[in-house]
């Protein structure tokens, strides 16, 4: 008998069905691989089991018994454990108060701190989860706080454990130590439902592998029999065409950087970088987040205006600090975090769509009423041609997924043909399909001759888009050589500070 | 100057600090356990008028004092929960609720009073708490008579100090409190009803405010006047930023703030011929703010207050 058992499982969020009559089993001792694009309903299929959502029909058993719906309560007591993408502590807590919240009654006059300790430090020996309890966990970095949530669940003797995208968050070392986590609890007898859009991730850890598309299951299979390409496929539901770059010629410089210097911010201050991109050329920046690709981004989209230095925009001066005089002048901005700074969530998609252009004849009348009438047409034709999938132009922004956000943020920012293009980790937190219609995207506005500066902590990402490629570290910006003029490792010795005294912030 | 330190060693200034310290205590440890939960509770200000106004009536109209504080907690807890209702259940503004409940209470309670008392001129009194000595400490001199000689409700204010304390640090309710002002999803995760949690939180936070309010009627003024809440609460408001959210600085806190008001109705008297009073009447206000300013400068407030927690929507 299966430990559990998903049975006509479908949710629907307005008129978007979000999972589609989803029947699925797992086994004891297996790790089962959900695969899908963003927006397949992975994240809403595992929160139904965990009872965040209540599914509109279907039901699902845990060990041959059916789950009460929508109880979370409910769902930890059947042995459920849930690691959520987005991980549900409390920083200003400690990790032992974040483990223990909930598995004492309530109305008790005590903690019971010192059982807790030991069977944490049990769980610690026995699954390899060393973690300080009386840690606070903002003091925790992203690895160790992904421990704690395992221990949460295991805490409450979870036999299933869901865990969202675990690995989003993790370098390559810490997603290893994950794998090997991994292993020791299915050796114990554990379940372990891994939800990924990454293929050679799914390929490593799992038995099994699940692929939704557009809410529904569309097969499963053994993962020794599965191949990539044939999963990719699934996923997608067609061919990927993997972004190639053509050799252009390049043409006029496009943005003219000398001597920029920013102060205070420590390591991530900018110090006298030069850089210049021409038309038809993507620049790559290489580097662990944090040492000033972020300000430099801020610079150039005119989110930060004191600098010392020149910038020039076409041979003109930026107009520094103005982000709107900026776009104007043919800049294309897309943002690092598309929910922090791309979109309102609470705003509608055609409202999003204007922000950049708001006073623009093409949208507003006299740049002072906004002709709705004319901005819903224009995000009509925009999310048709950009492939956005939502409701329309006024669908709700946040209940996009990821990958929609980001086709949003293109169609607002490459529809007014931009001669350059900020692109700052365009494909971060994107699946296979997204990531290459992105980065097809920047491909063809190259092609139109736009210069492109990409900045992105994937040295392979780099490597097959970049015409040339400058490595930032504490603040300083190496000379951009072309593309295979340095090796990878050449290029992870200097993201290292290349003298080895630099650690990864 | 030296007149200034002859009034901290008069028993009149420290007996003057413990009556105003009292509802301060109930007020901000009530707000204080609201905010814990990540909801603000504005509420306040009319909260301590309803407790206040309803305690006295109580007294008024035949029942005892300790019916009457009993009462008065449960008029509170009535006024919170309708807050709760609106900003929990609902997830509604905190800042406009807590408002509307302010404005709606003080309003409600005075109609109320005038209903019942039409005639009334000058403000009917009532029989107060009687001091409780507590033998040999109030016999010490100055702070003896000041700090062991008190109401009984002054005694209950410094006895929920640490009674609060421990509920919120040392139990497994008080860390589920604790929670949803932190991250209300976590508690969800957890198998707990965040909305519960919150509800309840404000519900008993509420009650504490408004046996403040009662204070002030049954153990200081023996009646109940019109605006005689005069922005207790607001100050309350302030001294659960100024104490970091800790019932232990939230005490020292208030302490603070009761020692200076008592101090300038003091030095008024002593200054008043060269220096305008007002300038005393707003020096409370002026410490507070500076001591605000150094105090809640580094400060980790909750960080879900005020974010409403709305189950199974998509964030």
């Amino acid at each position: 008998m299966p430990v559990l058992e998903f049975s006509g499982v479908t949710k629907r969020f307005g008129t978007l069905t979000a999972n589609d009559s989803v029947s699925l089993t797992l086994e004891q001792g297996e790790v089962l691989a959900l695969l899908g694009e963003n927006g397949a309903g992975k994240t809403t299929l595992m929160n139904i089991l965990f009872g965040h959502y209540q599914a509109d029909e279907g039901t699902i058993f845990v060990d041959g018994k059916p789950l009460p719906p929508g109880s979370t309560q409910a769902a930890i007591k059947a042995g459920v454990g849930m690691v959520h993408q987005h991980f549900t502590l409390a920083g200003n807590l400690t990790v032992l108060e974040n483990i223990t919240l909930g598995t004492e009654s309530l109305w008790s006059w005590r903690q019971e701190t010192r059982t807790a300790r030991e069977k944490l430090a049990d769980m610690a020996r026995d699954y390899g989860l060393a973690v300080d309890p009386d840690a606070q966990v903002s003091e925790l970095s992203v690895g160790e706080r992904q421990r704690v949530e395992i221990l949460k669940a295991l805490y409450r003797n979870a036999r299933i454990l869901i865990l969202d995208e675990p690995t989003a968050v993790l370098t390559p070392q810490e997603s290893e130590g994950l794998f090997a986590i991994l292993k020791s609890l299915t050796a114990k007898g554990l379940a372990v439902v891994f939800i990924s859009h990454k293929l050679h991730e799914i390929l490593a850890v799992s038995d099994r592998i699940a692929v939704l598309r557009r809410g529904a299951i569309v097969g499963t299979l053994a993962t020794k029999d599965a191949d990539r390409a044939q999963i990719a496929e699934m996923m997608v539901g067609r061919a990927v065409t993997l972004p190639r770059l053509t050799p252009m010629e390049p043409g006029a410089a496009m943005l003219e950087i000398e001597g920029l210097s920013t102060t205070g911010g420590g390591a991530s201050a900018l110090r006298n970088i030069d850089l210049t991109i021409r038309a038809h050329e993507i620049v790559g920046i290489a580097g662990v987040a944090g040492n000033g690709q972020r300000i430099l981004a801020d610079v150039l989209s005119g989110l930060k205006g004191d600098f010392a230095g020149s910038v020039r925009l076409h041979g003109k001066s930026l107009a520094a600090g103005r982000p709107r005089a900026i776009v104007a002048s043919g800049v294309g901005r897309i943002p690092e975090d598309r929910h922090a700074r791309g979109m309102v969530g609470d705003m509608e998609v055609w409202e999003n769509l204007i922000s950049e252009d708001i006073r623009s004849r093409e949208v507003s009348r006299w740049g002072l009423i906004i002709d709705r009438k004319r901005a819903t047409a224009r995000a009509e034709r925009q999310i048709a041609e950009f492939d956005v999938r939502c409701e329309g132009p006024d669908a709700e922004t946040k209940l996009l997924s990821g990958g929609n956000m980001q086709k949003l943020i293109l169609a607002r920012a490459l529809s007014r043909e931009p001669s350059f293009i900020l692109a700052n980790q365009p494909v971060r937190g994107l699946d296979e399909g997204a990531i290459a219609y992105v980065q097809n995207r920047l491909l063809e506005a190259r092609q139109r001759g736009a210069a492109i500066l990409l900045i992105s902590e994937d040295l392979d990402e780099l490597m097959a888009l970049c015409d040339r490629i400058a490595v930032m570290s504490h603040g300083k910006l190496s000379e951009a050589l072309p593309t295979g003029a340095r090796t990878i490792a050449e290029i992870g010795l200097m993201m290292a500070g290349q003298d080895g005294d630099r650690q990864a912030a | 100057m030296s007149d200034l330190f002859e009034i901290l060693l008069t028993a009149g200034f420290w007996a003057a600090t413990i009556r105003i310290v009292s509802p301060l205590i109930f007020g901000t440890l009530g707000e204080l356990i609201c905010e814990r939960a990540g909801v603000l509770n504005l509420g306040i200000e009319g909260i301590m008028t309803v407790g206040a106004m309803s305690g006295w009536m109580w007294v008024y109209q035949g029942g005892g004092l300790w019916g009457g504080v009993l009462f008065a907690a449960a008029m509170g807890a009535l006024f919170g929960l309708l807050h709760a209702a609106f900003t929990v259940q609902l997830g509604l503004s905190q800042h406009v609720t807590g408002i509307g409940i302010t404005l709606f209470a003080s309003a409600l309670s005075y109609f109320v009073y005038r209903m019942l008392l039409p005639l009334a001129t000058t403000p009917p009194k009532i029989e107060p708490f009687d001091e409780v000595a507590i033998p040999g400490l109030s016999d010490l001199p100055i702070i003896g008579e000041a700090l062991f000689n008190q109401s009984p409700l002054t005694y209950l204010a410094l006895l929920a100090v640490p009674v609060v304390w421990y509920v919120l640090h040392r139990t497994p309710l008080g860390l589920a409190v604790r929670m949803a002002g932190e991250n209300p999803v976590a508690v969800e995760a957890q198998g707990i009803n965040v909305l519960a949690v919150r509800t309840g939180a404000v519900v008993v936070g509420s009650a504490l405010m408004a046996v403040g309010g009662a204070f002030i009627t049954m153990s200081w003024f023996d009646a109940f006047y019109f605006g005689m809440i005069n922005g207790r609460g607001w100050i309350c408001v302030a001294l659960v930023i100024f104490a970091s959210w800790q019932p232990g600085k939230a005490l020292a806190g208030a302490f603070i703030f009761a020692g200076l008001e008592a101090l300038q109705v003091r030095a008024q008297v002593l200054a008043g011929g060269f220096i305008p009073y007002q300038f005393f009447l707003m020096l409370p206000y002026i410490m507070s703010i500076l001591a605000m300013i150094v105090m809640a400068r580094k400060t980790k407030y909750p960080q879900a207050l005020l974010v409403p927690f709305r189950r199974g929507e998509r964030v």
